[in-house]
């Protein structure tokens, strides 16, 4: 069945607005994208690790979640829901259950590819049937802007601020999508908001839908930490993939194919003047920095197109 | 009457997590509690239950998928010892407030550093605020009647379970145990059917909220509510299962206390030597005696006051350290349950004993007795904080 934005939109929702995220971030729209990926007659139980979304969807006596929801602690979405996953197992094997429930997680960089990435490992090396979601805005956002290990090299946060002699965060982000690629587990994808969501919708349903353990690494943008105007996201999400910052693509039982590609590969900085964080970059003298970050943006790029030819 | 066995205390709650064929096992390996999920996913794998067994990658993500399996709607069970129970603290908390009745298997161990790996309290001890009920067994026939009370109390209340032994002194010694038939274990522990799970059918679930100011505090009342109502279940569950075989289980034994002067207060193993001392030394004509703690959370403060209410002196043992510079714990909760009472006429002693499996044998306390003797007969208690036998 080809994909129609019209169509998916008509589902019902199952993350409901009136919840306190930020306007401009990529999150909420994450979540309801995917969880309309889920065939209409089929329930999920949803795991969030601590962070905005889970502090922001559902602050008791609230909620914005139609399935049934589960926070655990900021470090094992993952666990938690693996554990879900197995009571549904044992509960269907004892009859208790007689319908179709899928099981995801989502968790932000910093529950993801920092503090939860053991219990990430370990669950998907497990291979449990669930989905893990990073929704990646590459910081520490929900306590206030701080590095990551998926913060983008030179990015100016609260604990890496671009100073005098240090000029933001000195290493490389964290390539973790292809670290759960090496898990070997049937399905990965790397995939943001673009067009009509076609994308992310479709690789969405695939990772639901894929028997065994998948992941999806979401570049969800953060307007207070990458300091864009709210009503930019997409103009952002769009930029990272032009300039092959965001590559969009999938690994189907290992094998890698690119969803997307840029018809003209972007120079970076087209990426990274719409950002604060980025703006010492482009100061002068400091004009290494774009050119670093350009030869590390083409390397990666290289390497990318490699592996989804061979 | 029950079947006749010789079993180490780990196999006898492992074969009493066979006889109740629970849901879901998220378990980590640890000495000396390893053998628990060891022997555990041996019945898994020869199809003697058909409970889903997690092997997971650290005790925080066993606690972790506990408390997802549970909250699901399984019942859900882990076993652990000294830093993996550490490892898991965060989510004791969680599984507490949650109002989840997980039962955690745990065989007492010290705790780092320095490392090692024999027993004390350190481990129960510190997560003692978490939430948990928490049982001790003296022997490894208390932790095998104890685990097979442990669903009964927790989901009685809907807060999750500690049975806690002495890790190798029960664990890995092996003694004759009475267990009880499948069918009774079965009829006795009976099905978990929980009025709301996250996958209950036309009824979706969210657990975990965010509580602000305005809510937290009700959410932690009611979690001391349970606790305070978990005093009754589980006299009433340590009748029942009297009842059934002859073991009668309350919140703590009173072993010769009825007249007696001098008394200690101990956990676990350490009451089997203890009562030993307090034997010969009846034997010799003193009038001493032993309270053994079997339930320390909830905490039988009423139990403790009546038992000690005439005696001249007293020694609460601590197999553990509070490291406040001047207390254990159990002795800090047996003084604060006593001046409540208004019960201030029995002098009062500490000893930090044990720790990292030191020792303790009948002599050890013959000399805590002596000790009290002196208080009882001078009036005068000297220092409180004393650690037993130890090298200075």
């Amino acid at each position: 069945m080809s994909y129609n934005l019209k169509e998916e939109m008509q589902k019902e929702g199952r993350f409901l607005g009136g919840h306190r995220m930020c306007a401009g971030c990529g999150s909420p729209i994450a979540v309801r994208t995917i969880l309309r990926a889920l065939n209409p007659e089929d329930h999920a139980v949803v795991c969030s690790a601590t962070s905005c979304l889970e502090v922001s969807t559902f602050m008791y006596p609230y909620t914005s979640w139609k399935e049934s929801f589960i926070h655990n602690a900021f470090e094992n979405a993952a666990a938690t829901i693996s554990g879900v996953e197995t009571a549904y197992n044992a509960l269907k094997k004892r009859g208790k259950i007689d319908e179709t429930w899928k099981f995801i997680a989502f968790g932000g960089d910093g529950g993801t590819y920092d503090i939860g990435f053991q219990s990430l490992s370990g669950a998907m090396e497990r291979g449990h049937d669930m989905v893990y979601v990073c929704y990646d805005n590459e910081a520490y956002m929900n306590t206030g802007i701080q590095r990551s290990s998926s913060t983008p090299h030179f990015a100016d946060t609260t604990t890496t601020p671009a100073g005098t002699v240090v000029p933001g965060k000195m290493q490389q982000k964290k390539d973790l999508t292809k670290i759960m690629v090496a898990h070997g587990i049937p399905y990965v994808a790397q995939t943001t908001f673009m067009g009509n969501f076609k994308d992310i919708s479709e690789k969405a349903h695939k990772a639901i839908y894929t028997p065994g353990a998948a992941f999806l690494n979401v570049m969800a943008p953060c307007p207070r930490g990458w300091r864009y105007p709210s009503e930019k996201l997409m103009e952002v999400t769009k930029a990272a993939v032009d300039t092959c910052v965001w590559p969009l693509f999938e690994v189907v039982e290992g094998k890698y194919t690119l969803t997307y590609k840029p018809k003209e590969k972007k120079p970076v900085e087209e990426y990274l003047k719409m950002q604060g964080r980025f703006a010492h970059m482009f100061k002068k003298g400091n004009e290494w920095m774009i050119e670093e970050a350009q030869k590390e943006v083409d390397r990666k790029w290289e390497e990318l197109l490699k592996l989804c030819e061979m | 009457m029950g079947i006749r066995e010789r079993l180490s205390g780990n196999e006898a709650i492992a074969y009493a997590m066979k006889q109740i064929n629970p849901d879901v096992m998220g378990a980590f390996p640890i000495t000396p509690s390893t053998e628990i999920p060891q022997y555990f996913s041996t019945y898994v794998d020869n199809g003697q239950v058909d409970t889903e067994f997690i092997a997971v990658e650290s005790e925080h993500s066993a606690m972790s998928t506990c408390i997802g399996a549970q909250a699901a709607g399984a019942r859900a069970i882990s076993a652990t010892s000294s830093c993996g129970l550490c490892y898991m603290t965060e989510m004791l908390y969680v599984a507490a407030s949650d109002r989840l009745p997980i039962t955690l298997a745990v065989s007492c161990r010290a705790l780092s550093g320095p490392i090692n790996i024999n027993n004390d309290h350190s481990d129960a001890m510190g997560v003692r605020d978490s939430g948990w009920l928490m049982l001790f067994a003296e022997t490894n026939q208390e932790a095998y009647d104890n685990y097979l009370q442990a669903m009964r109390i927790g989901e009685a209340v809907d807060l999750p379970i500690m049975i806690c032994q002495d890790g190798f002194i029960t664990s890995h010694a092996i003694e004759n145990i009475e267990l009880v038939e499948d069918e009774k274990v079965k009829e006795f522990v009976g099905e978990w059917n929980p009025k709301h799970y996250m996958l209950k059918k036309g009824e979706p679930m969210a657990v975990g909220a965010y509580a602000t100011p305005a809510y937290y505090i009700e959410a932690k009342r009611q979690q001391a509510q349970a606790m305070m109502d978990a005093k009754e279940v589980i006299k009433k569950v340590g009748k029942e299962f009297g009842e059934m075989t002859g073991r009668t289980y309350g919140l703590v034994e009173n072993f010769m206390m009825d007249d007696a002067e001098e008394a200690i207060l101990i956990i676990g193993s350490s009451a089997g030597t203890a009562k030993e001392a307090v034997k010969k030394l009846r034997a010799a004509g003193k009038k001493v005696g032993l309270v053994k703690i079997r339930s320390f959370r909830p905490f039988p403060s009423e139990e403790i006051v009546d038992a000690l209410k005439n005696v001249k002196a007293f020694a609460a043992m601590d197999k553990d350290d509070s490291f406040n510079g001047h207390c254990g714990p159990m002795y800090a909760e047996v003084c604060a349950s006593m001046y409540a009472a208004g019960v201030t006429a029995p002098k009062g002693i500490n000893y930090i004993y044990g720790l990292g499996g030191r020792d303790v044998r009948v002599d050890s306390i013959e000399h805590v007795f002596a000790e009290l003797e002196k208080i009882a007969d001078t009036g005068v208690t000297g220092e409180t904080y004393r650690y037993l036998e130890v090298r200075d």
